[in-house]
């Protein structure tokens, strides 16, 4: 027998090892309180980042979500006049930024692209280390960000994307959405289409060729066909395309008395103006007025279409001439800052932003998991759609949808669409798991 | 029938723009022997031109905006219409129309600064450094329109009485069936002007001998003691020119934004490579028709045989051309083929 074999016996061998494993396994055990959760604040301030489009189709839009994002950090560090902080009607937060840190952000911009998008989002993550990704315009952006978000274990506060599938079939348990979706579009639009337009309609679609486009195409169809209206065609076109007179042409003899444009930016603006020019406006079929219908509105795009939005319904998340308290606080700080009023666009961001920080606060911790937990099932109100509810099946926000139409006579250059109806929240509301919306949450990711 | 003719009425006018852009753009190539990926920039950089020329004319005085109480808010009524009252109101409906006369020296400046400053030290440089410097030109130009005037579209509607549609169909009784904007027809008609302009102003100056003579053989041009190289830089002039006077014109069909010249640019190149490289006569043609196809190939009735067809006419059309027929319809032989 060697010493070798007499001092290493398998008996003492076996020992050793669970030692050295137990020892291994300590630094972890005794660490993973202090980094629970991916990219957790350690000094005195926590970074946010707003990944917005700051180039391309979309850079004004943008440029209104930058804004807010901005003003609502500074409402959060308690500066400037608070805002929607004085309405909200959660008083956690104290306007000593989150948790008693300093809130601080970096942007990036998506170029309305998906592959850009999620560049600008992980550097985010990975290089600037922040607790929560927002910001939006396209859903195809959106919706592949959430993705990216939930593989990190960061949340994504969505902001303007207007897909079901955001929260439908591509919902996660780490994406939350406050803008309202298609479906509710359709929701909204339908009773004042019927009281409008009446029960006996034909409706030609045409399309943006994306996943917003398909979903709104077949919400709306689904409102309308329900009213009684038949659908004569459904036409998809490409994103961008400039020119849609080839696809307005074969409406003209088509039988149709309502052409539904699924369009939104500059295809709006586009399509819109094409379609008054072609004059269907002024056309009669079937005996009645033919009428246009851009089932989601944006007062930013609206002014690229100058006089031809007048009289067209649609619908919007939110418009600054709203009176409740909570539109008039959010207008009058965003109106002193910038001289003019925010989009909608810029209100959603803004309200996404409060939101977060205050389910961290309300969760005492910026983990993911936790402040998920917070947002699911809240409901509160005093952030200009009336009373809403972050529904917990899918990460969706359920509250007032505006009606609006292109004003015949604006007042001003801001002036440009007039609230025509407020829809209750209870007519916009739907069971999670309906057909359109069928999909999971999965498991919340900390990332870590 | 009358969606037949709708169709084809649409094509045209759509051909004619694509045959107004691609006639620069081969114009260019075949003088100067230039790829120019800018052209399309200059395309915008017209439409902008009326862009400019609306903001010009509707320099506004501010006026407090009482109907918004919120904050401070202004509203703004032009000095034309305060001073002139409706032929101030008049003067900026008729926008458009006026942009066409600033526009045009506007363009040839910015031609001639091109072609001077950056275009001719390219000139002896392979057609790959040609199409980097002129696409990074591009690029640098939309982004200075971009920062100028932001990203979204701008309105800049025709004027009033030709805001409309004409009921063509009343003219063979079945009214209301072909309609069609005033407004595509008189770009339908200006693209056929100028057109014919630019091949009357070759074909029938001496100037324009001079030039032609000049495409076929350079170096003997020179012989013969004539300047070519200054008469190829006049007509890259021209080039720039009309490329901007469709820009201008194009502006009520589709409001302009810094990005539009991209979207036209691989089109025209498209219609360029069917048309023939250098060819003035082959790319008006095959702008027309490339325009007719993607219209029919944008029937409901065609798209129901083959889905999706709209959308890849033109580059299937290209594919064919160039497989039957390399050097493309009226392509001088050697240009361009390996």
């Amino acid at each position: 027998m060697t010493v070798f074999n007499k001092g290493v016996s398998r008996r003492s061998l076996m020992k050793g090892g669970v030692a050295l494993t137990a020892g291994l396994a300590a630094p972890h055990f005794f660490t993973k309180g202090a980094y629970a959760y991916l990219n957790e604040p350690k000094g005195g301030s926590v970074t946010l980042g707003f990944n917005v489009p700051q180039s391309g189709a979309y850079a004004d839009e943008g440029a209104d979500e930058l804004r807010a994002y901005q003003l609502a950090v500074k409402h959060i560090n308690g500066e400037g006049d608070g805002g929607m902080l004085n309405t909200f009607t959660s008083k956690a937060l104290k306007g000593n930024g989150i948790l008693g840190k300093k809130v601080e952000y970096v942007t990036g911009d998506t170029q309305t692209k998906s592959d850009a998008a999620r560049a600008s989002a992980k550097r985010m993550i990975e290089k600037d280390g922040v607790v929560m990704v927002t910001g939006g315009s396209s859903s195809g952006v959106a919706i592949a960000v959430q993705s990216l978000c939930q593989e990190a274990g960061i949340i994504f506060m969505a902001g303007l994307t207007h897909s079901n599938d955001t929260t439908g079939k591509d919902r996660r348990a780490n994406g939350f959405r406050h803008f309202f979706n298609a479906y509710q579009s359709g929701a909204a639009l339908a009773p004042v289409l019927e009281a409008n337009y009446g029960k006996d309609r034909k409706a030609y679609h045409l399309t943006a060729d994306y996943t917003w486009g398909w979903t709104q195409e077949e919400s709306i169809a689904n409102a309308t066909e329900a009213l009684g209206w038949q659908t004569v065609n459904k036409v998809r076109t490409p994103l961008g395309a400039g020119d849609f007179s080839q696809y307005i042409t074969p409406v003209l003899n088509s039988g149709a008395d309502v052409l539904i444009l699924n369009h939104y930016g500059k295809d709006m603006v586009n399509s819109l103006t094409q379609a008054v020019q072609f004059g269907l406006r002024d056309k009669q079929v079937n005996g009645k007025d033919f009428v246009i219908v851009v089932p989601l509105y944006s007062r930013l795009m609206a002014q690229g279409a100058g006089e031809n939005v007048k009289g067209i319904f649609g619908s919007t998340n939110w418009h600054w001439s709203l009176s409740d308290e909570g539109s008039q606080a959010f207008v009058k700080s965003f109106g002193a800052e910038y001289g003019f009023p925010p989009s909608q666009a810029a209100h959603t961001c803004y309200v996404q932003t409060l939101l977060y920080a205050d389910a961290a606060e309300r969760a005492g911790t910026f983990a993911p998991c936790d402040l998920g937990k917070a947002l699911e099932g809240f409901e509160f109100d005093g952030m200009g759609n009336g009373p809403t509810l972050y529904r917990a099946d899918d990460h969706q926000c359920f509250k007032k949808v505006l009606v609006v139409k292109g004003k015949e006579n604006p007042s001003s250059q801001f002036d440009l669409l007039e609230v025509v109806q407020e829809v209750p929240r209870e007519q916009v509301t739907y069971d999670a798991n309906i057909p359109q919306f069928a999909g999971s949450l999965g498991s919340c990711n900390n990332g870590a | 029938m009358d969606a037949i003719v709708l169709q084809f009425l649409d094509g045209l006018a759509k051909g004619g723009n694509y045959a107004l852009i691609a006639l620069g753009l081969t114009l260019i190539f075949g003088t100067l022997g230039v790829v120019n990926f800018a052209h399309g920039a200059l395309f915008m950089l017209g439409a902008f031109c009326a862009v400019t020329v609306q903001k010009l004319l509707t320099l506004s005085e501010r006026v407090k905006d009482e109907s918004i109480t919120f904050f401070d808010a202004y509203k703004e009524i032009p000095y034309l219409e305060t001073w002139f009252g409706d032929t101030g109101h008049m003067l900026i409906d008729y926008s458009v129309p006026i942009s066409l006369l600033a526009a045009i020296p506007v363009m040839l400046l910015i031609g001639l600064a091109m072609e001077r400053g950056l275009i001719r030290f390219f000139y002896h440089r392979s057609h790959a450094e040609q199409i980097l410097v002129t696409f990074g030109l591009a690029i640098v130009l939309q982004e200075l329109v971009k920062a100028q005037f932001g990203a979204n579209p701008i309105p800049t509607p025709a004027p009033e009485v030709v805001a409309g549609s004409l009921d063509i169909g009343v003219w063979f009784n079945v009214e209301g069936s072909i309609v069609y904007p005033y407004w595509r027809l008189i770009y339908l008609a200006f693209s056929t002007v100028v057109i014919s302009a630019v091949f009357a102003f070759l074909q029938f100056t001496t100037f324009g001998m001079v030039v032609r003579a000049g495409m076929q053989d350079r170096e003997t041009v020179g012989l013969l003691g004539i300047n070519v190289q200054r008469r190829f830089t006049i007509v890259f002039g021209i080039a720039v020119i009309v490329a901007g006077l469709a820009g201008v014109m194009y502006t009520p069909i589709q409001s302009p934004d810094y990005h539009m010249g991209m979207d036209f640019l691989v089109l025209s190149f498209v219609v360029v490579v069917v048309g023939g490289m250098g060819s003035l006569p082959g790319a008006v043609l095959a702008g027309f028709l490339l325009g007719v196809l993607q219209s029919f190939a944008s029937m409901n009735e065609v798209k129901s045989i083959i889905p999706g067809i709209d959308q890849v006419i033109i580059y299937l059309v290209a594919v064919i051309v160039l497989q039957v027929r390399p050097r493309g319809l009226l392509g001088r032989k050697g240009v361009m083929e390996g």
